[in-house]
């Protein structure tokens, strides 16, 4: 089984519509949406919920006022500022600054304070009409560390071996943070999406750094290579010194977003359009069983 | 107090920094100069790339606390392992091994109260940096930035909003995407925030999630609806039935979409799209002085 994983550093690069290109060419694969912040690619593909799982977060620390001294130890030493008096009197823990570490449940004198999981995160195994699926719903202000993207990630190379796979594909989070790096570690290939804009480079540059870092192999996409040419050429030629392969440069097409207005891939909507044409191919290098000899 | 107003979006890519930038552009150009952009997006700040004339001013290094373990010390108990929550630390008694991985350390302290043998001491580790630019005068964009890696987002975050200039009357926070902490970190301190979303099933998705975590956080908050024109109206009816204000239409256009790629976000302006940002500033004009 080969997992890859697509990343896009900045978002709005097109990554999630690819992604879904990907899936309706993908034969005997499993997918993984794990840009758990924003997840978009149920939208397109949308699952089947089979399989319903708790993911437990960071805690949170709660004081029990009852038998609280308020004599101010856990809000003195509470590194985040999470602890604060009331104005009716007694303490509390806003659980949007608590970084459920535990230190102040430690150290209280009276063992006032206790922290539980927060069970706002869930986690599911899903049908879709490419193959299996699983992908993740997080709750607001969760803290996003990585470890929600690990778990879906595990459970879906346990799929994937199950059914026999011959791919896991996996929709990455934007950024160079812990889920970033949470979704490279251990995959056989990432593929790049980026779009020829400044800051597009810029990003990409960023996340270029990261995955050679991993010594993965890296293939690039140019996606609405024709909103600036003159960047495209520049990022090609960086692809090239970096020894990156260019999969492909895809055009500006409002096609793109129709489809995924319409709830499908550009290749179910457009099947004989010149991006699905492009797409088909690039999906193909990526899946070349010889590595190619450049 | 500056009034501060901070710009996110669910989804990357809906054109967040693009308002930011814009709006600070207007604000300044036609309302008031005493106006700072704020680049909260740490893991990849951006904003910077659309001012040419920028220089920098200032930059400083940001730190975050990391125990060190003494090994002379240390009698390889465990009890600090045990205490941290965040895997940071790894004891292997039958080596006589104790080392603490700063890439996972979220600096909470909890490790020196579990050591009872003084050998934990916490140094400095350098995680990003700040740094301050100006276009004239004054000290007008802060930007954050993270090192690849580290997982102290909000510590940057943090460090930003204690060193924007208080002097400022507007304050402009450019925030990370998505729902996560440092997202909450960036809004907490904002008097209104700005949700750019764009017409597609993705846009509208993710901006129930911001919508959501806005209510939760209590937080008063408009739409900018970015790239109008393309996929479908959805999110208009979302709006409506959420009745929350619609604060402007940024129309989608080709030509302009190309000039954000290279860095001309703020010359040659359509009139369209700049009338939207006037009203935007008009909009937040108006705000601050019901506040
Ligand atoms: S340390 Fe315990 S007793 Fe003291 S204020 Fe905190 S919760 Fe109350
Ligand atoms: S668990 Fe940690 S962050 Fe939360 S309130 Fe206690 S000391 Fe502060
Ligand atoms: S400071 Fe907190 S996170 Fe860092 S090693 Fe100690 S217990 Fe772990
Ligand atoms: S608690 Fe102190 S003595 Fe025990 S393993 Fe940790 S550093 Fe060593």
């Amino acid at each position: 089984m080969i997992e890859i994983t697509i990343l896009s550093g900045k978002g709005g690069t097109g990554k999630t519509g690819i992604t879904a290109a990907f899936a309706s060419l993908a034969k005997n694969t499993v997918f993984a949406d794990i840009d758990v912040d924003a997840p978009d690619l149920h939208l397109i593909l949308k699952p089947e919920i089979k399989e319903e799982n708790q993911f437990l977060g960071a805690r949170i620390a709660t004081i029990d006022r009852q038998v609280c001294t308020n004599c101010g130890l856990c809000k003195k030493e509470c590194r985040f500022d999470a602890i604060h008096y009331r104005a009716e009197g007694g303490l509390e823990v806003n659980p949007f600054e608590c970084e459920g570490c535990r230190l102040c449940e430690r150290i209280c004198p009276v063992q006032a304070i206790s922290s539980e999981h927060s069970t706002n995160n869930h986690w599911f195994v899903s049908n879709t009409r490419f193959g299996s699926m699983l992908h993740a719903k997080m709750g607001p202000g969760e803290e996003n560390s990585g470890k929600l993207v690990t778990t879906v990630r595990k459970n879906a190379k346990e799929k994937a071996r199950e059914e026999n796979a011959d791919f896991l594909l996996n929709d990455g989070p934007p950024g160079v943070g812990c889920s970033a790096i949470a979704s490279l570690t251990g995959v056989d290939k990432v593929i790049l999406v980026t779009e020829p804009s400044k800051s597009g480079f810029h990003d990409a540059v960023r996340l270029i750094e990261l995955v050679q870092k991993f010594n993965i192999p890296l293939y690039a996409v140019i996606n609405k290579y024709d909103i600036n040419t003159e960047i495209a050429k520049q990022m090609e030629s960086f692809f090239l010194t970096q020894g990156i392969q260019l999969l492909g440069k895809i055009p500006f097409d409002e096609d793109m977003v129709n489809a995924i207005v319409n709830q499908k891939s550009i290749i179910e909507y457009r099947p004989d359009s010149e991006i699905a044409r492009k797409i088909k191919e690039m999906w193909n290098k990526v899946t070349e069983p010889i590595e190619e000899i450049k | 107090m500056s009034y501060k107003i901070a710009v996110c979006s669910g989804k990357g890519g809906t054109g967040k920094t693009t308002v930011a930038v814009n709006l600070f552009s207007t604000i300044q150009t036609k309302w008031t100069k005493n106006v700072q952009l704020i680049d909260c997006d740490v893991e990849e700040p951006n904003d910077l790339l659309f001012f040419k004339d920028a220089k920098v001013i200032n930059r400083s290094i940001v730190n975050q606390l990391v125990p060190v373990i003494d090994e002379s010390q240390c009698t390889f108990c465990g009890k600090c392992e045990e205490y941290c929550e965040f895997n940071a630390i790894s004891i292997i008694p039958s080596v006589k091994y104790a080392s603490v991985d700063p890439n996972m350390c979220h600096s909470c302290g909890a490790c020196l109260h579990a050591c009872k043998f003084g050998a934990i001491q916490e140094h400095q580790h350098p995680i990003g940096e700040l740094t301050s630019f100006s276009r004239g005068n004054q000290m007008d964009i802060l930007e954050g930035s993270l090192k690849i890696g580290s997982p102290m987002q909000t510590k940057i975050i943090k460090d930003l909003k204690a060193n924007a200039c208080d002097e400022s009357d507007i304050l402009i926070y450019d925030a990370p995407p998505g729902t996560s902490c440092p997202v909450v970190e960036t809004v907490s301190a904002a008097d209104f925030v700005i949700l750019v979303t764009e017409p597609t099933p993705f846009g509208l998705y993710d901006l129930r999630l911001t919508v959501d975590l806005m209510k939760e956080m209590q937080k008063d908050f408009g739409i900018v609806v970015n790239k109008a024109g393309m996929g479908d109206r959805e999110v208009y009816a979302y709006i409506k039935e959420e009745d929350i204000e619609l604060l402007a239409e940024i129309p989608f256009n080709r030509e302009y979409a190309g000039q954000y790629a290279q860095g001309k976000l703020l010359s040659d302006v359509p009139p369209l799209i700049e009338q939207e940002y006037l009203k935007l500033a008009i909009y937040l004009k108006n705000r601050m002085s019901h506040d």
